[in-house]
C-alpha cells in the first residue's frame, strides 16, 4: 500500500511523500482522527528548534499527540473500529531498571522519527491503548501531555517524603492545568496552589486552592513540594522561586523544557537538602495508567474539555499550516486537528 | 452496503510492449494492484471488495493476492466485461446474485492502476455517494483545454476555471446505474464510455470530490517511472 506522509520540509512548509506499506505485518494499522499539536510541534514549524537539529530531523511528520481508530490488525489484538491513543514512543530495546522514555535507544516519533500525520500509521499492539468508548475524542487527542503529568507525579509519589500538605505548581500553561488538576484529584486532602503570571489564564484553574501571580508570592508561604511547569527562560526564575518558598528536604518535579542552559541556586538546594527530579515524555505504561485515572474519575475529562481551544478540520495541506498558525496566535488551550486529509 | 468495484480490466494495450496488464505490473517491486486492494482493505466500510478482471487472469490475481497474504473473505475475484461499462455491470450482476441488490447500495468504483489514491478521497466518494447518488473525483484543470473535432483545428478554448480533469473513484447507486444503463440504446452505450455520464445526460445530479494530483493512472511506460520514483524519492529520504 502507498501510505501518504505529509512532512514538514522547512519551516512554514509541508509536503506529501509517499511511503510503500505492507499492511500484513506485526503491526496494526490505525486510521488518524484526532491530533493536537505541542510546543515541540511548533518549534520545527516555525524553525526555532536550532539550524542543526533542522537540519538533521527534516523532512518529517509532526505531532506526537494523536487518535484514531484500528482498521486493520493481523495481529488480532484489537477488534476493527476500536478507539485507540497512540504511544509516540518506540523502545527497541528491553530494560528492567530504566523506562522506556529515557532509554537512548527508543525512537519518539515527531522527534526525529515521522510523526502521526500520516494517511496511516503502522505500530505494534504494545503502542496502542483503548480508549472508553465514549471518550471525548477532542480530549482524547492530547492524551499524550496528560501522560506527562501522570509520568512525572508517579515518580514523584515513591520518592518524595510524606508530607504532602501543600503543592505548588509553576506555569499557568496547559501542563501548569493538567498538573493541578491531577494533584488535587490524586491528593485531594492537599493544598495545592498555581503560580502564574497571567491573569486570564489563572481565572481557568477553578480547582485549585489558590492563584498567586509570580510577581506577588507572600513572603511567609511555604510549600512542601513543586512541580515546574515553565519552560524555555522562565524555567530559570521558577526554579529560584520554587527553591525560596519550598520547605526543607522538599521535591521539585521539573518539566519545562529550557531551551538553553539554565542557573540553579545549587546553594540552597544543598542547604535545604532537596530533591530535583527531571522527567520527560512517558511509557505505555503511563498511557493506561492515564486512561485508568479517566475512567475511574471522569470529572477529569470534562475538566480537561476546558482545555479544548481551536478544533481545525484539516482535508488539505494549506488547512495544515492555517491549523499550526492559528494555534501560534492563540495564547491558551490546545488546537485539536480533526484529521480528514 | 457500501461496495468496492475495483476496474481490473485493462489488458495493458496502451503500455506498449509489456507482457501483462498493466494492473499487475510491479511498483516498488509489488504489482499495482495490490496496492490498490490494500488501500480498500483499510476500510472497513467496504462490504465487499470486488475485483473485476479479464477472465484469462483472474487465476494469476487471485494468485498474487494469496502471494501478498490477502487471504481476506471479503476480496472477491470475479470476471469483468469488454468496456469499463460492462466490468461494471458485471460487478453490479453478482453482488444481486450474491447478496441482492438493495436501493441504497452503493459501488465505489476504482481504476485498479490508480494506486495512489488516499483515505480522504475513499471516505468522501461513500459519504456523497449516499446522499446523491453519483459521484465523480476530479482535480481542477492545469492545463488549458482545447477542443478540436478533427485533430487538426481548435474549435473551442472553454473557460478554464470550469475544467476539471476526471479521476477515479467515481461512486453510484447500484440499482440507479443500473436502471439507467439499461434504458440505454446499443448506439449510446458505445459512446457512453464513462459511468458518470449515464447519469450526467438524464439529468441527474452528479456530486464532484476533490481528488489529488498525485492520483495518477499508470496508463504509460511514463507514469509507471514516474510512479516508481516518486516511491524510490521517499525511500531515499527514509
Amino acid at each position: 500500500m502507498i501510505n501518504q506522509v505529509y512532512q514538514l520540509v522547512s519551516p512554514r512548509q509541508f509536503e506529501v511523500t509517499y511511503k510503500d506499506k505492507v499492511i500484513m505485518s506485526d503491526k496494526v494499522v490505525v486510521r488518524p482522527s484526532h491530533l493536537s499539536i505541542c510546543a515541540a510541534d511548533q518549534r520545527y514549524y516555525t524553525g526555532t528548534r536550532g539550524e542543526q537539529a533542522m537540519k538533521e530531523k527534516l523532512p518529517m511528520s509532526l505531532i506526537h499527540e494523536g487518535v484514531g481508530n484500528v482498521v486493520f490488525d493481523p495481529t488480532n489484538t484489537y477488534e476493527i473500529g476500536t478507539k485507540v491513543v497512540m504511544v509516540p514512543n518506540t523502545p527497541t530495546e528491553e530494560d528492567d531498571i530504566i523506562a522506556e522514555n529515557y532509554l537512548r535507544s527508543s525512537q519518539f516519533k515527531s522527534s526525529g522519527y515521522d510523526g502521526f500525520m500520516q494517511d496511516y500509521v503502522f505500530l505494534t499492539p504494545d503502542r496502542l491503548i483503548e480508549l472508553p468508548k465514549d471518550m471525548n475524542m477532542d480530549v482524547a487527542a492530547f492524551t499524550e501531555l496528560v501522560t506527562i503529568t501522570v509520568h512525572a507525579l508517579s515518580r514523584f509519589e515513591p520518592l518524595a517524603h510524606s508530607r504532602r500538605d501543600t503543592f505548588g505548581v509553576w506555569g499557568d500553561g496547559n501542563l501548569g492545568f493538567i498538573t493541578c488538576l491531577f494533584l488535587k484529584k490524586l491528593y485531594p486532602q492537599s493544598e495545592v496552589i498555581i503560580f502564574g503570571k497571567t491573569d486570564y489564564k489563572m481565572n481557568h484553574f477553578s480547582f485549585v486552592d489558590k492563584a498567586i501571580k509570580i510577581s506577588e508570592i507572600p513572603e511567609d508561604l511555604r510549600i512542601d513540594h513543586a512541580i515546574e511547569c515553565a519552560g524555555g527562560k522562565g524555567s530559570q526564575y521558577a526554579i529560584d522561586q520554587i527553591i525560596e518558598c519550598i520547605n526543607p528536604e522538599g521535591f521539585i518535579s521539573l518539566l519545562g523544557v529550557s531551551e538553553y542552559p539554565i542557573e540553579v541556586n545549587t546553594r540552597m538546594v544543598l542547604e535545604k537538602g532537596l530533591q530535583l527530579q527531571g522527567s520527560s515524555r512517558s511509557g505505555a505504561k503511563d498511557f493506561q495508567k492515564t486512561i485508568d485515572l479517566y475512567n475511574k474519575h471522569p470529572e477529569i475529562v470534562e475538566y480537561l474539555s476546558t482545555l479544548v481551544g481551536k478544533v481545525q478540520k484539516v482535508t488539505n495541506l494549506s488547512e495544515v499550516v492555517d491549523a499550526f498558525e492559528s494555534d501560534l496566535a492563540s495564547s491558551w488551550g490546545k488546537t485539536v486537528i480533526e484529521w480528514k486529509i | 452496503m457500501i461496495y468496492a468495484g475495483i476496474l481490473a480490466g485493462g489488458q495493458g494495450t496502451r503500455m506498449g510492449n509489456v507482457p501483462m496488464p498493466k494492473q499487475f505490473l510491479l511498483l516498488n517491486k509489488k504489482p499495482i494492484l495490490v496496492h490498490t486492494i490494500e488501500k480498500f482493505i483499510l476500510n472497513e466500510s467496504f462490504a465487499k471488495i470486488i475485483i473485476a478482471t479479464p477472465k484469462e487472469w483472474i487465476n494469476y490475481t487471485n494468485d498474487i493476492l494469496k502471494k501478498y497474504q490477502i487471504d481476506i473473505p471479503r476480496v472477491v475475484v470475479i470476471e469483468g466485461g469488454s468496456e469499463r461499462n460492462d466490468t461494471i455491470m458485471n460487478i453490479i450482476s453478482w453482488i444481486e446474485k450474491n447478496d441482492g441488490l438493495q436501493d441504497d447500495d452503493i459501488i465505489v468504483t476504482h481504476d485498479a492502476v490508480r494506486p495512489f489514491l488516499t483515505h480522504r478521497i475513499i471516505e468522501e466518494n461513500i459519504e456523497m455517494g449516499l446522499k446523491y447518488g453519483a459521484v465523480d473525483t476530479a482535480i481542477e484543470a492545469v492545463d488549458t483545454i482545447v477542443v478540436s473535432e478533427d485533430g487538426n483545428y481548435i474549435n473551442d478554448i472553454p473557460k478554464r476555471e470550469t475544467m476539471y480533469q476526471g479521476q477515479t473513484p467515481q461512486t453510484f447507486n447500484a440499482k440507479q446505474l443500473k436502471d439507467l444503463y439499461a434504458e440505454l440504446s446499443e448506439e449510446e452505450k458505445s459512446i457512453l464510455t464513462d459511468a458518470c455520464k449515464i447519469f450526467s445526460i438524464k439529468n441527474k445530479k452528479v456530486k464532484l470530490v476533490k481528488g489529488e494530483v498525485f492520483n495518477i493512472k499508470v496508463t504509460i511506460p511514463y507514469d509507471l517511472k514516474v510512479a516508481n520514483s516518486i516511491i524510490q524519492g521517499s525511500i531515499a529520504n527514509d
